[in-house]
């Protein structure tokens, strides 16, 4: 809530806000009330109640609304909550000018006032509060982490269930997810992995020109290309565009109990909803990442032709001969390892949205960011592995 | 008595699916206005019209003097501040607590310390019949007749001089259902609110309404004060009051 209060505009009858003044009165002081007693006109009187109750104590006041043309339970809470600071500071409260319609609110609100005042958390607990949520979120990311267990447990029961009843396996939603997380991500594919070959072939082609090893562009291309970044590449734009939009879509159904309906009516979500999107997903990554290779090679390609003066032909020979078709099925066996990842942590998250709205985008935010890290992460794992084997 | 709201010949449409032809009616200030019909008659979509967020096709409408279908926008947002909605389904924000969201209007329009903002939430909590611990749960903690409850809360917290009402009563038990109706008549009283409620509840109908409409057939097919609207001799009319239900609360002569 901002700074500025909004105004109430236009055209409200024109009656004058809330106002209070304090006199010296015989006996003590009076507080001169005037004005319209009503929540978005108090402003003022707040004001001057704010500064001047401060000042009273040990007197007598007389409270006198005999000025206030209308008067609300905004109004009446403020006359109470600053009637009952007085008599804390040992004011004797007298009212006066009261209307009969502020009496009656009065009867009305007696009814329904908080029995005790609902208590600010005490200074040692605020003190402390650094060390309780670092124990709380401890706590909680423990609980996350044996949730994600169980999460892949059921998985994988659901799995191997359906692979002994093949025919509960739903097709149908496996090819329209492919279609959805596959084929609608190609030209976003496309661009970035054009873009990246241009880029690597441009700065390994400045550097090789001052050897004069040009031809070792197709080297560098086709290795790192199809070895590294076509699938580390298309795994992220993955994790940002399907594994958000998992989330997201099971969130929705969770918060507006599509998928509570979908267990009552004995649809079991693990087969119907995330099995579904990890298998689409597994299918359609390696054969992303081997589109994204070509489209790669031929950015590369493209800046070679341009910068470095080697022909189609050429190129084209090199990458033949030189560059072993190891390192590109290197790449594409990454892609199932990458696209269970993220489908796995997108459905994961999108199940854990509870009750509120805000959560969806809390979640998807955590399921982008998790996924990505382990994509990074597996990657990471994999070179290591492959090096040491010595693949 | 002062005409609070004017609807005159208002006709929607939802591409072919004509929901109100020429439909007319008229609320004064202080009374509780029923607005009945079957489901699907196009009550809800007449509520959400007089509250500016649909446009009718054509019609006028005028709500405190404003014509709705050309309003600046400084009228637009002082209507805004007249009224408060309480919507079929509660429309709560879910990830705020029951008292912030009761809070919410009363800290963004007013100067009053957030001690005092904070009594007065907790006093409308009470008054719609929540118990106190309510305040600090999340609407998806609530109960159906709870969310209810805390929407009425949330329409209430600036004290409305309109106040609106899609279905109060619908999903309360039936001693709920009534000490809502009282509630809404007391609050009436004190505060001089005007209360348009949609209601399916003919014990609101007996017991707080003092006149109402009933649409159905695309238009107002009755208009009026209890006795007068029960003579109408449309056959819909007759099934609302003479039906089953309807006979039954007769009977007890009330
Ligand atoms: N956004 C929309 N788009 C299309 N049609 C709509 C829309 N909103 C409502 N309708 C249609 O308008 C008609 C009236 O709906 P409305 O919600 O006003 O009914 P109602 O009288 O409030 O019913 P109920 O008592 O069940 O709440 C219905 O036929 C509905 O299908
Ligand atoms: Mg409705």
């Amino acid at each position: 809530m901002g700074e500025s209060k909004k105004e109430p505009q236009g055209t409200g009858e024109a009656s004058p806000a809330a106002r209070v003044r304090l006199e010296q009165a015989e006996g003590g002081w009076r507080l001169y009330c005037s004005g319209q007693w009503s929540a978005e006109r108090l402003g003022g009187a707040v004001a001057t109640l704010k500064k001047r109750v401060e000042e009273l104590h040990d007197t007598t006041v007389h409270w006198d609304f005999s000025g206030v043309t209308q008067m609300d339970s905004a109004g009446m809470m403020l006359f109470l909550h600053y009637r009952e600071r007085l008599e804390a500071r040992h004011c004797r409260v007298e009212v006066s000018g009261q209307s009969r319609e502020q009496r009656q609110l009065f009867e009305l609100l007696r009814d329904f006032l908080p029995r005790q005042r609902p208590s600010k958390p005490r200074l040692g607990s605020r003190l402390l509060k650094p060390a309780t949520d670092l124990g709380r979120a401890t706590v909680h990311g423990w609980h996350d982490l044996l949730a994600f267990f169980a999460f892949l447990g059921e998985n994988f029961f659901t799995l191997v269930r359906s692979l002994f009843h093949p025919l509960s396996i739903r097709f149908d939603a496996i090819a329209k997810n492919i279609q959805e997380a596959g084929v609608r991500a190609l030209p976003i594919i496309t661009l970035t992995s054009f873009l990246i070959g241009v880029v690597i072939a441009y700065q390994g082609a400045v550097q090789l020109q001052k050897f004069g090893a040009n031809i070792f562009i197709v080297d560098m291309i086709g290795i790192s290309v199809t070895r590294e970044l076509a699938p580390l590449i298309t795994a992220i734009v993955v994790a940002g565009r399907t594994g958000s939009s998992y989330t997201a879509q099971l969130g929705v159904m969770k918060i507006t109990e599509e998928i509570d309906a979908m267990r009552v009516m004995g649809f079991d979500p693990q087969q119907f909803l995330v099995l579904p999107r990890i298998i689409a997903l597994m299918i359609a990554l390696p054969l992303m990442i081997f589109f994204a290779d070509i489209v790669g090679i031929f950015g590369g390609m493209v800046v070679a032709h341009l910068h470095l003066n080697l022909s189609w032909t050429e190129f084209l020979h090199r990458l033949q001969n030189v560059v072993d078709v190891k390192h590109f099925w290197i790449g594409i066996v990454k892609g199932p390892f990458f696209a269970w990842l993220i489908a796995t942590i997108g459905c994961f998250r999108g199940l854990q949205v509870s009750r509120d709205t805000e959560s969806i985008g809390r979640y998807t935010t955590i399921s982008v960011v998790n996924a990505i890290f382990l994509v990074i992460a597996c990657d990471a794992l994999f070179s290591v592995v492959f090096t040491e084997l010595g693949i | 008595m002062k005409e609070v709201i004017r609807v005159s010949d208002v006709v929607t449409r939802f591409g072919s699916n004509l929901v109100h032809d020429r439909v007319s009616l008229s609320v004064e200030e202080g009374e509780i206005y029923g607005l009945m019909g079957g489901s699907g008659s196009g009550k809800s979509t007449l509520l959400r019209e007089i509250i500016m967020l649909m446009r009718p096709e054509s019609g006028s409408i005028v709500v405190l003097g404003k014509e709705l279908s050309n309003i600046t926008y400084a009228d637009a947002a002082w209507l805004r501040q007249q009224w408060g909605v309480l919507f079929q389904s509660g429309a709560l924000y879910s990830s705020l607590t029951v008292a912030q969201n009761v809070g919410m209007k009363l800290r963004e329009y007013t100067d009053l310390p957030d001690s005092v903002i904070e009594e007065i939430v907790h006093m409308k909590i009470r008054m719609v019949g929540l118990p106190e611990h309510a305040a600090e749960l999340y609407p998806a903690e609530l109960s159906g007749g709870m969310v209810k409850r805390a929407s009425l809360a949330r329409a209430l917290a600036m004290d409305p001089r309109l106040l609106f009402l899609d279905e109060p009563t619908s999903g309360l038990d039936p001693i709920g259902a009534e000490a809502f109706d009282q509630l809404i008549l007391k609050l009436r009283n004190m505060l001089g609110l005007t209360v348009i409620m949609v209601t399916h509840d003919l014990d609101s109908i007996w017991t707080i309404v003092d006149r109402f409409a009933v649409l159905g057939e695309r238009k107002v097919i009755a208009e009026g004060r209890l006795d007068e609207v029960i003579e109408t001799p449309h056959p819909i009319i007759r099934k609302f009051f003479w039906g089953a239900r309807g006979r039954l609360r007769s009977a007890h002569g009330q």
